[in-house]
């Protein structure tokens, strides 16, 4: 496959009038200084914007004073949506004094196919769409994301950014480089892929519900 | 998929009177169109975003080879592989190649338009592996052995009805569970039935929206999720993408995916937006061990060279199909090939052949609706043209055209005898209409006005009247 590797350069050299050359500088500073195009203005403060925009997908919500009420929060979450107490929550800093109520299953782990609840915390927010944003790693299994019913998400409220650019530079600042999957998500998993309807929860969780921290 | 784009007229024909399609694209239509209106009217910074996104592509097309380098250098860095290939046969050998190696027997395919365009499902089938599209879309075109005919909603031809029969025909025994009705009923069935897929599978194929050259990521942009699922839960992760889709930075990303979400679905972002970067790290708990990205050309460098280079700066987003009225009249499956609508009727000549593809440029009345709605600014009446010039120039144009433009060039080179002419015809034409206003079919344009009225003129040419008013 080499000798694809070589021709496709070649033909691309010498279609743009620069066969051989060595990457260029311009190149190189552009890499580095990674400009920001036109940023959406809006009026709204960050976390008003965010709630908006969360409520417009379709996601819904509970304001928490601290992670101490974490567990009456997913409590309440139980009760509204009839669910049987099950969770598997990510092994997160955030969640390891929770001390959840004995008769519950908790499991700390990846989520696997039968799970009905997952419990993850966002690295950050994004104001701009309502999106929340989650990076894998150890103490944040991707499959949480996707394969549970049901997504409960801890955001400190600090966290919401006001727009993707922002996340990036969060994101270089405390992390430098990104993790195997950014996860992005804005709302419930849908499909509008029959007659045009929205549906939701089409392979991922078919409600998103964001536990929303006011001091972390 | 073999292209039958050749057979365009036939094809468009037989999508007018195909009155469960017509229903299917009549439902279609408004949605696309009235959803990318909102949104774009919601964000006063689109056309400044629109500005910036093509100056992005503009900027790495200029530097495509190095722009390529970094972005292999960085997926090697990041513990993934890079495969370049210059034709579909060598793409499919690497994906081959991988599956094998992988030992697998199931592989889970995420959206992908190169993988169509490469035919990877035919060639792993006949390599043996059992492959199942994941998007909602895809799977339902795959059970009904058709190829796409949107490049955003593969399935957007097909009723409930034709859904519902082919999911009783496939998941269970006829008469034995309660038919399927309502559309929440059809994706429940759907998630069931692809969830036992996700978690058995070996290989996850996945499509790329844009790779990043900054941090070797591939990004893909998703409502259901199933693209994240094919891409985290087997064990090894394979991303088909063609070569233009490189960008610098995660910030040109940025712009791009503001632009792509309003023009595709109206929507501000998708449900899904994901960065996938290398295989699973040491000490992760959840990911595919091996992560490949399949680098596709097949005719792109090339395309870099000539007239035609503004076409790399497609995003993929359907917005000139949702525009088009010839889209909109015959739908996707009529264009005889991957690609539908004005960017298919510019790409699948440049990959086909214009032997083949030749009826597509001219399946156009260059009414300029795709260019004015493309978030790229790509000029696609004018790629058209071109296209429409090279027929010509290359002798493909059928005699009878050739004759008639070698007609109308007599004239036209003779003012004063072009101007009489049009007289005689104008005046005798509207003789002959008179009362109608039109004709239903007049000789030797029988083709023509098989499916359409021809005007008839009012008895005096433009120039004439325009002479008499200005006088007046
Ligand atoms: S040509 Fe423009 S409008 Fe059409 S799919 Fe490509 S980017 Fe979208």
């Amino acid at each position: 496959m080499s000798g694809a590797r070589a021709a496709i350069l070649d033909r691309l050299g010498r279609a743009l009038g620069h066969a051989g050359a060595a990457d260029d500088v311009e190149v190189t500073r552009r890499l580095q200084a990674h400009p920001r195009g036109p940023q959406p203005q809006w009026a709204e403060t960050p976390r008003v914007r965010f709630l908006a925009k969360l409520a417009k997908v379709a996601a819904t919500y509970a304001e928490l004073e601290s992670k101490s009420q974490i567990v009456s929060a997913v409590q309440a979450y139980f009760d509204a949506q009839a669910l049987p107490r099950q969770l598997v929550a990510a092994p997160h800093p955030l969640l390891n004094e929770v001390v959840w109520p004995q008769d519950w299953q908790v499991a700390r782990r990846r989520a696997q196919g039968e799970d009905r609840t997952g419990l993850n915390v966002a690295f950050c927010a994004i104001a701009e769409t309502g999106s929340l944003v989650l990076l894998s790693g150890p103490e944040s299994p991707t499959t949480l994301n996707f394969l549970p019913e049901d997504f409960l998400c801890v955001l400190p409220e600090g966290r919401i950014v006001p727009r993707l650019e922002d996340a990036w530079a969060l994101l270089r600042e405390e992390r430098g480089a990104p993790p195997r999957a950014t996860n992005i998500v804005t709302g419930p998993s849908r499909t509008a892929d029959v007659e045009q309807t929205i549906q939701l929860g089409a392979h991922g969780p078919r409600r998103l519900h964001v536990l929303l921290l006011k001091t972390p | 998929m073999k292209p039958t784009a050749h057979a365009f007229e036939r094809n468009a024909r037989q999508a007018l009177h195909d009155a469960t399609l017509q229903q299917a694209l009549a439902r279609a239509r408004g949605g696309f169109v009235d959803k990318r209106r909102a949104a774009i009217e919601a964000l006063p910074e689109f056309a400044a975003l629109r500005a910036a996104g093509r100056a992005i592509k503009d900027h790495t097309l200029a530097n495509l080879d190095h722009y390529l380098l970094r972005f292999e250098a960085q997926v090697q860095a990041k513990g993934g592989q890079v495969h370049w290939a210059e034709t579909p046969e060598e793409a499919c050998a690497a994906v081959l190649d991988i599956c094998r190696q992988a030992g697998a027997k199931l592989v889970a395919k995420g959206k992908s338009m190169v993988g169509e365009e490469i035919a990877i499902n035919d060639a792993l089938e006949a390599a043996g592996f059992e492959v199942v599209e994941t998007d909602l879309g895809e799977y339902i075109i795959q059970i009904a052995h058709e190829p796409p005919s949107h490049i955003i909603a593969p399935a957007v031809h097909k009723t409930r009805q034709q859904i519902t029969e082919l999911f009783e025909g496939l998941h269970h025994q006829p008469g034995l569970t309660r038919p399927l009705q309502t559309v929440p009923q059809i994706v429940d069935e759907a998630r069931q039935v692809l969830r036992d897929k996700f978690l058995a599978a070996d290989v996850g194929i996945t499509g790329a929206n844009f790779l990043i050259a900054e941090t070797g990521s591939a990004v893909i942009v998703t409502n259901e999720g199933n693209g994240d699922l094919s891409a985290t839960l087997p064990r090894v992760h394979i991303v088909l993408a063609s070569i233009e889709k490189v960008v610098p930075t995660l910030e040109d990303a940025s712009v791009l995916l503001r632009l792509l979400a309003r023009s595709a679905t109206g929507q501000e972002i998708t449900s899904y937006t994901t960065f996938f970067t290398g295989p699973r790290r040491a000490d992760d708990p959840d990911g595919p061990e091996e992560f490949h990205v399949v680098l596709i050309d097949n005719g792109r460098s090339a395309m870099l060279a000539g007239p035609y280079r503004e076409m790399l700066r497609c995003i993929r987003c359907g917005a000139c199909l949702n525009h088009c009225p010839v889209y909109g009249a015959v739908g996707g499956h009529a264009y005889g090939w991957v690609y539908p609508g004005p960017m298919g009727a510019v790409l699948t000549p440049l990959m086909v052949g214009l032997e083949e593809g030749r009826p597509l440029p001219n399946a156009s009345t260059l009414c300029g609706r795709c260019e004015a709605v493309c978030p790229m600014a790509i000029p696609l009446p004018k790629l058209l043209r071109e296209h429409r010039r090279q027929e010509f120039a290359r002798h493909l144009t059928p005699p009878r055209a050739r004759w008639a433009l070698a007609a109308w060039a007599f004239f036209a080179r003779r003012p004063q005898l072009y101007r009489r002419a049009a007289r005689l015809a104008a005046g005798l034409l509207g003789k002959l209409a008179r009362g109608r206003g039109r004709f239903r079919s007049l000789p030797f344009a029988s083709a023509w006005t098989a499916a359409r009225d021809l005007p008839a003129p009012q008895g005096e040419t433009f120039m004439d009247q325009w002479r008499r008013r200005n006088k007046s």
